[in-house]
């Protein structure tokens, strides 16, 4: 390898590859070469970092400096002072919202340092299309230990051991998921990844797909070894193609290598791995649904038992975990089971990682240990409440988990407490709201959500969810009805009962836990026919005040002239026509214009 | 057998290993309510109706998919159960036309019954209701998606018992519907109208097409002379949608009812079975002699007729020349018997009584027009038959039984047993053989090949050949067999086939419950019907050898094949 003086990391992950890495990575190739400076300065195409709101981001390595959002007007500058000179450009540091002060190293910001980055730990630190990369880093060394120093047995153990739980939702042991498809009668059997991540606002997978692929392909073939399995699928969705592009690449350099395929590393355990398209259903995240879709059938959930762990893919015992979980893997190997015991709480072990979303400053990927509070998360990773707007409430586990208030921030982030506040870990989307959010509209949303996504195949998910969303729009328009709670409840009830799927059977979650804390807006919307939050627009409206001084400049702005008034007046709005764009309260000098 | 004990709302059950919770409360009487549940179809646990509680379970689990286990406690009629029940069905018909009163299946529906028995009083739930189009561009069925369930049960029938693969669910949540491919009508499709979906829809989201008011209209107009067959299955069924019980042989009540419904002429397609076995016998033999396409098959069964056409037009050298019963009889009923009588032809509505679908769309084939108009103008089925007599308020219960107007009533036992599986091979092999022969049969029970095994194989010595035959019911074994032949694996000579389970006393349009059970009881019904027949063989009957002596000449003569034999066509769906 050449010997360079510094290394480039361009963010190429989604989020900043949207907001215009690759142009940054052609602008600095350019800059660089100009300058004569490509032999001894490398540019690397890292995956994702998980700050996502400041990007594209990049990195300078060995100081570790941290730009944010740098355009490709900014590289010329970047390359000729930092790069050149030796001088950092302070312009582009990120700067903390609370200090104001500029922070260069990418360690010392807040959204980082409070972080255990494990599963995340390579993301944006190194070429994903590299697998030399992956290894100069520790990679496959725990397949290794597994193939050359451990029996199966031992592996399923270690991995109890660690008390892993599954991170796509479920939470259930995957020692034991492991040790049931282990036991399962049959020759042949199958490694499952779900990479079919579709909670709005989740992107966790992705980023560890598009950041780290052989990360989770090397958890995929330590399972194949410790269950008896030599085949390996991996269900990612179609709409993440620059995932889908980097695992081909990476089984491709694996097989290459004789880490994947035929022979593993000499020792005889043949391990292969395919990518199975999803065509976009969210249901087909449901394992057996999954499972289904792979064998080319509808994408509909199947009763169970029998589970996977024995009859899965096409009827042979499968083993089916999330991305993340198999990100997990190597880790639990590399540094034993009770290194990563050591990390969460009692019965919630490790880390997780959260997408934060929503009304939240620092929106992005943040991997922190099990047992942190919701307030840490929310406050100092993600940097609070933008607008210095207040804290309503977090829905946590996308459609199907809960909402919780700002009297539980404290509670501890991890399986069992979530599922007692009435939310459950989900696959970890986290959907920050401030007070002008409306809950009933918020349930609407996700209600909306999974009625859309409902495969259609049992009777509560898809005529209950239909009816709840019916109601809840009829709340939100002011027509709803005393009894219309109880109703919900009632629905809420005989769907969470009798739903065949989990996604059925957690679809009311969102509605329950909204009602739970926040029944006085249900309330207010049928009694009072009013949405505190303001954010139903058939509930509310814009009202001129007395500080009105007749100046004309909301007539003018209003594109529906719904507003009359003689100059030197009062105007007036009228509700028929008002479309409730706010137009006229961002024109207003006085202020006189309120939403009420 | 490895057996599980469980109780079940405190009662002990004793039930096979494997065994859901829904069959083992079955067994201890409990029936507990279920919609997309078929006994014999795979089950899907998708309408949640059946729901059940277990003991340290973590919530209501469904009962038609769950598997017993050892010292497992059910409970089936907990508060919450009741509670998770009626909320499903409450659910299920607030999406629901909700129209039981004018509905072709009020008081025989599925969702109806389950409404009344768990008691469900109001739906509180309002909203959007499905408006789907409805399916109607072929003579057999009628699919009103607006009254679908999902239960899917539609979809297995067809994938399960006949391999066909009409229909899949397509679309996502509420908008989920059952549809051939591209939302297609079914006469676009693949599908052979054999009507097994109909026969296991819950409600009346696929049924018949409605022929009776076609039927009511001839008979009451004064101009026409209208006559009536009836096929062998039909007899043995149409008693159980008129309160007489499941295997009842309802023969002379239904002629009876017949004639007060005010037909002309109540005959039997008996008599044209027997004169198929005459002609589908001699094509046979001359088949054997003259080193023509074998194996044969058998061609009465509208439904295989079209699976052959549309998934195997390559073997339609095999299927016999003959005209189903159905159609040989329009076609005499328009010549023959219209000279006899002396009615012109246009004056005469042929009018059947089918317990199959298809037929439906049979009749309607352009081949189907020897005697110069349509043979067969109206097709209706027993539940159509059993509607008709409900509505002219004939009282089934009391009305004496009568005997079917000559000729074209008079028939043999071997003619009737057509409605059984293996009921034309045996009718077939009992004249073959003693035309062959010359000998009289010892004995004419051919039991090789009756019963509801889905193919049944034989070698029967007709005088020095072995000839070596095969019977088999649904598509999906017609399908096997046909494979075999395309493989050029298959040595029979002679194949019977028919589309539905059970043969015609399983069609499409008989009377809904259709189970093994039942099949087996009409069944058991059709072979007395042939025991009591003073005459038992086809050649025997009277009526067909005056029909040769006096109108046909020979079997497969000139004219017979001008009224009684026809061709079949790829058909490219």
């Amino acid at each position: 390898m050449a010997h360079v003086r510094s290394h480039v990391l361009i963010c190429a992950g989604t989020g900043c590859a949207s907001s215009g890495s690759k142009r940054v990575f052609s602008a600095f190739e350019s800059e660089i070469a100009k300058k004569g400076l490509s032999e001894e300065i490398k540019i690397v195409e890292t995956g994702c970092h998980g700050f996502c709101e400041a990007g594209p981001l990049v990195i300078i390595y060995p100081e570790g400096t941290f730009y944010v959002r740098v355009g490709v007007n900014d590289v010329t500058e970047i390359v000729e002072n930092h790069l050149y000179k030796g001088r950092i450009v302070e312009r582009l540091l990120f700067k903390d919202k609370m200090t104001l002060a500029s922070v260069p190293k990418y360690s010392e910001i807040d959204f980082y340092k409070k972080q255990i980055r494990m599963v995340l730990a390579n993301c944006g630190q190194i070429d994903p299309d590299s697998i030399d990369e992956y290894i100069a880093n520790g990679g496959y060394e725990a397949l290794g230990k597994a193939l050359t120093e451990m029996t199966p047995d031992q592996v399923v153990d270690e991995v109890k051991k660690s008390g892993l739980r599954g991170r796509g939702g479920g939470g259930f042991p995957t020692g034991m998921k492991w040790s049931f498809t282990k036991g399962a009668a049959g020759d042949k059997k199958y490694v499952v990844c779900n990479a079919d991540e579709g909670d709005p606002g989740a992107f966790m997978d992705r980023s560890v797909l598009e950041g780290d692929p052989h990360r989770v392909i090397e958890g995929m073939a330590i399972c194949g070894y410790s269950i008896g399995a030599d085949e390996g699928y991996i269900y990612c969705r179609a709409e993440y193609p620059l995932a889908i592009k980097r695992l081909r690449t990476a089984i491709v350099c694996a097989e290459e290598m004789g880490l994947l395929g035929y022979n593993i590393l000499g020792t005889g355990f043949n391990f292969k791995v395919k990518i199975k398209e999803g065509a976009g259903a969210f249901v087909c995240g449901e394992e057996t649904a999954l499972l289904a879709s792979i064998e080319g059938k509808r994408g509909m959930p199947r009763p169970r038992p029998p589970f996977p762990a024995i009859s899965g893919l096409w009827e042979k015992p499968t083993n089916i975990n999330n991305v993340e979980t198999f990100a997990n893997i190597p880790h639990i190997l590399t540094k034993g089971a009770e290194w990563y015991a050591s990390i969460g709480t009692e019965k919630s072990k490790g880390t997780k990682v959260f997408a934060l979303t929503g009304k939240i400053n620092n929106t992005g990927l943040a991997e922190v240990p099990m047992g942190i509070t919701m307030r840490e998360i929310i406050y100092d990773i993600g940097g609070g409440i933008p607008d210095g707007k207040k804290f309503k409430a977090v829905q946590i586990g996308g459609p199907s988990g809960g909402c919780l208030p700002e009297q539980l921030l404290d509670l501890s982030v991890d399986y069992d407490s979530l599922i007692q506040a009435g939310a459950m870990m989900g696959s970890g989307g986290l959907v920050v709201m401030d007070e002008e959010t409306c809950m009933v509209d918020l349930s609407k949303f996700f209600l909306s959500f999974t009625q859309a996504e409902s495969c259609g195949k049992c009777t509560p998910c898809r005529e209950g969810t239909k009816r709840m969303l019916e109601i809840l729009t009829r709340i939100t328009e002011g027509e709803g009805k005393e009894g219309d709670i109880e109703l919900l409840e009632k629905l809420a009830k005989g769907i969470k009962a009798t739903a065949l799927c989990g996604l059925g059977q957690t679809a009311p979650n969102p509605v329950l836990s909204t009602l739970r804390y926040f029944r006085h807006e249900y309330e207010a919307h049928i009694r009072d026919k009013k949405c505190p939050a303001g954010a139903c627009s058939k509930l509310s409206g814009f009202f001129i005040t007395d500080g009105c001084k007749g100046c004309g400049l909301c007539k003018k702005a209003c594109p529906v002239d719904a507003i009359s008034g003689e100059m030197k007046g009062k105007h007036v709005i009228d509700h028929n026509k008002c479309i409730k764009c706010g137009a006229c309260v961002a024109k207003c000098p006085f202020k006189a214009i309120i939403k009420g | 057998m490895d057996m599980v004990s469980l109780t079940i709302d405190g009662r002990k059950a004793i039930v096979p290993a494997g065994s859901t919770i829904i069959e083992a409360a079955a067994a201890v009487g409990i029936k507990i309510p279920a919609l997309c549940y078929h006994p014999e179809l795979k089950p899907e646990g998708a309408c949640r109706v059946c729901v059940v509680e277990i003991k340290g379970g973590r919530g209501p689990v469904a009962s038609c998919v769950f598997p017993v286990a050892e010292g497992m406690e059910v409970y089936t009629n907990t508060a919450s159960i009741r509670d998770a029940r009626k909320t499903v069905v409450e659910l299920l018909l607030a999406n629901h036309p909700q129209d039981c009163l004018t509905c072709q299946r009020s008081t025989n529906c599925e969702l109806q019954a389950i409404a009344a028995d768990l008691g469900v009083r109001e739906i509180p739930f309002e909203g959007e209701k499905k408006h789907c189009a409805i399916d109607d561009n072929n003579p057999s069925l009628v699919r009103d998606q607006n009254k679908c369930i999902l239960c899917g049960r539609c979809i297995r029938a067809c994938n399960e018992r006949q391999e066909m693969h009409v229909y899949s669910f397509i679309n996502r949540g509420f908008n989920t519907m059952v549809s051939p491919a591209f939302d297609q009508g079914i006469d676009k499709v693949a599908c052979t109208y054999c009507g097994q979906c109909a026969s296991v829809c819950p409600t009346a989201a696929i049924v018949e097409r409605d022929n009776t008011e076609d039927v009511f209209r001839a008979i009451n107009d004064p101009t026409k002379h209208v006559v009536v067959q009836t096929a062998p299955a039909v007899r043995v069924a149409l008693g159980e949608d008129l309160g007489q019980g499941v295997g009842g042989i309802v023969t002379g009540k239904m002629v009876a009812a017949l004639r007060r419904l005010g037909f002309d002429g109540v005959f039997d397609t008996d008599f044209t079975a027997d004169l198929t076995i005459m002609e589908e016998g001699t094509e046979f033999l001359g088949r054997l002699k003259n080193g023509g396409t074998l194996p044969m098959i058998t061609s009465c069964s509208p439904g295989w007729v079209n699976f052959i056409e549309l998934q195997y037009p390559d073997l339609l050298g095999h299927l016999s020349t003959c005209k189903s019963p159905q159609q040989m009889f329009g076609a005499l009923a328009k010549t023959f018997y219209a000279k006899q009588k002396g009615i012109d032809a246009k004056d005469i509505v042929s009018i059947s009584v089918m317990p199959c679908t298809a037929k439906k769309a049979e009749a309607v084939r352009p081949e189907m027009r020897s005697s110069g108009y349509q043979d067969v103008d109206y097709v209706i089925t027993t539940r159509e038959l059993a509607r008709m007599i409900k509505s002219a308020g004939v009282d089934f219960s009391v009305i004496p039984e009568e005997d079917y107007d000559a000729p074209l009533g008079l028939s043999t036992g071997a003619a009737v047993i057509f409605g059984a599986t293996g009921g034309v091979m045996e009718a077939a092999l009992r004249t073959v053989y003693e035309v062959v022969t010359g000998e009289t049969l010892a004995c004419l029970d051919f039991k090789m090949v009756r019963g509801l095994e889905g193919i049944k194989e034989a070698t029967v010595d007709v005088g020095g050949i072995a000839v070596k035959v095969a019977v088999a019911h649904t598509l999906a074994n017609a399908k096997i067999l046909m494979d075999k032949i395309r493989a050029g694996t298959a040595d029979y000579h002679f194949i019977e086939i028919m589309a539905c389970p059970g043969g015609c006393i399983g069609g499409g349009g008989q009377p809904f419950v259709n189970d093994k059970k039942t099949r087996q009881e009409r069944i058991d019904a059709i072979y007395e019907c042939d025991s009591c027949m003073p005459m038992r063989k086809s050649h025997e009957n009277p009526a067909v050898k005056a029909l040769y002596e006096q109108y046909l000449g020979e079997p497969n003569g000139h004219k017979s094949h001008e009224l009684l034999h026809t061709h079949y066509n790829a058909q490219k769906r």
